[in-house]
């Protein structure tokens, strides 16, 4: 058993979650195959919105995953890290857009 | 960024066995990944055979005027190995009567052989259908004797096929050089003026797109559209098609992988990318590859980790295309470059 949680080595692995559960694991993995598939948006333009979503969810695996799509696909360092920026605004915005909900009680509660 | 060879840095992999070593060793040696020989036998491609001769490829030298990172050729402006007008007499002898109907030239650079505009013009008059230049782009603005290159591949009615990794400045010149992109920019609009790559021009002009990388190219269609929009907003230049080009884990780009950590990485995004459909049109199985000093291969690879064909004809000056297709290619793991995803060849996908 390794010592830390995350290990790089264990995205190869990804594929092997159908092994304990197969017919949802190869539902799921069919699906995530068709999702990223070219359709009204590009196979480009789902792979920088996977980019910001894999930062928002803070997760590492994906993180390699979609540098190195991005890579593939030609896509420059700018526009992934504008693509990172705009996950991380949602994120932020997600947070301070509650300070509304702040307001609302401290108004309410407040003579 | 380097500014010589391995050979001339005498870095241990410009030997060939040690890269070999390499490729047969490591993680293939302890069975975490299948050798390339056992992953084609699964689907009966085991041994592999060429089929018709299409393509004759001829290195014409390794000198170059770029050293690039990727480089699988090892080539730069120290290498001196250089076709002599003697081994370039039995190419023609051979052009003359092959049936392959693609003549290739690479290199290196190979418009810096001092016989290269001697070899165009004989070669020309055998009349093979598709007659090829591999250009680097920066050699035409790299002296004034190249200027007039553009014009001379026009009046040849050579197919040139020039290098691009990206179409925007940073990644180009990080892969070859600082100004690259610019020099290759000025070399594309002096391609698109005498007439190469315009819509309906029979003057082709492609471009290979190799990843600036430890990774795999994108989807090659959506790669050329990317690269057509670009080059047309930005710099007015049109071209034909983009080939897209796997690098190959040999020479540089393998000294690269060791250096940056990626070796096993990519063997791994290679073997996962392993597909059969690509075996079945692999370049090898269509291609002759003569190195600078006469010396057949099944592929500019192979040529590069000196693996001569498994053949009793060996050399140019004895060459004869029934016997020397009568033979079985020789494989290593650097050939998990070609069957990747869509494949990979000097033209491009393959499957």
């Amino acid at each position: 058993m390794a010592k830390s949680y995350y290990d790089p080595a264990d995205l190869r692995k990804f594929g092997k979650i159908t092994e304990w559960s197969e017919e949802i694991g190869t539902k799921f993995f069919d699906y995530y195959g068709k999702v990223f598939e070219e359709g009204a948006l590009s196979a480009r333009e789902k792979s920088l919105i996977a980019l910001a979503v894999a930062h928002v969810v803070k997760c590492p695996y994906c993180i390699d995953a979609y540098t190195k799509d991005g890579l593939q696909k030609g896509i420059t360092k700018e526009e992934m890290m504008e693509a990172v920026h705009a996950g991380a605004a949602i994120e932020s915005g997600a947070t301070l857009v509650h300070g509304v909900q702040m307001m609302n009680k401290y108004d309410k509660l407040s003579m | 960024m380097a500014t010589k060879s391995l050979k001339a840095r005498h870095n241990e992999l410009a030997e060939k066995n040690e890269q070999l070593k390499i490729l047969n060793g490591g993680i293939f040696e302890e069975g975490e990944l299948p050798y390339f020989k056992d992953k084609i036998g699964l689907t009966g491609h085991f041994p592999l055979r060429p089929k018709k001769l299409e393509i004759f490829q001829i290195n014409l030298g390794y000198m170059c005027n770029q050293v690039c990172e990727h480089c699988h050729v090892d080539a730069g402006p120290d290498r001196k190995e250089i076709m002599t007008r003697e081994t370039m007499q039995y190419c023609l002898e051979v052009i003359r009567n092959t049936g392959a109907h693609t003549l290739d030239l690479t290199g290196g650079a190979p418009e810096m052989n001092p016989d290269f505009r001697w070899f165009v013009e004989e070669a020309a008059k055998a009349g093979i259908q598709d007659f090829i230049v591999r250009s680097n782009l920066t050699i035409i603005r790299a002296n004034k004797k190249y200027h007039d290159l553009p014009e001379f591949f026009k009046k040849h009615n050579v197919h040139v096929v020039s290098s691009m990794p990206h179409y925007t400045r940073g990644k180009t010149d990080k892969q070859r050089g600082d100004g690259v992109f610019d020099k290759s920019i000025k070399a594309l609009q002096e391609l698109n003026a005498v007439g190469y790559g315009l819509p309906d021009s029979n003057l082709k002009l492609d471009l290979v797109y190799n990843p600036s990388g430890a990774f795999l190219p994108g989807d090659q269609v959506a790669m050329e559209r990317d690269f057509k929009k670009a080059l047309k907003e930005d710099f007015d230049i049109q071209f034909h098609n983009l080939f897209a080009i796997t690098n190959l884990p040999i020479s540089r780009f393998l000294d690269y992988l060791i250096a940056s950590d990626n070796y096993e990485d990519y063997m791994y995004a290679l073997v996962e990318a392993y597909n059969p459909m690509a075996v079945e049109n692999v370049m090898c199985t269509n291609t002759i590859s003569v190195s600078w000093d006469g010396w057949l291969y099944d592929c500019d690879f192979n040529q590069m980790l000196d693996l001569k064909v498994d053949s009793k004809i060996k050399h140019i000056k004895d060459y004869n295309e029934d016997i020397l297709n009568d033979r079985d290619i020789i494989i290593s793991q650097h050939c998990y470059g070609c069957t990747a995803g869509a494949g990979s060849s000097c033209q491009g996908t393959v499957a």
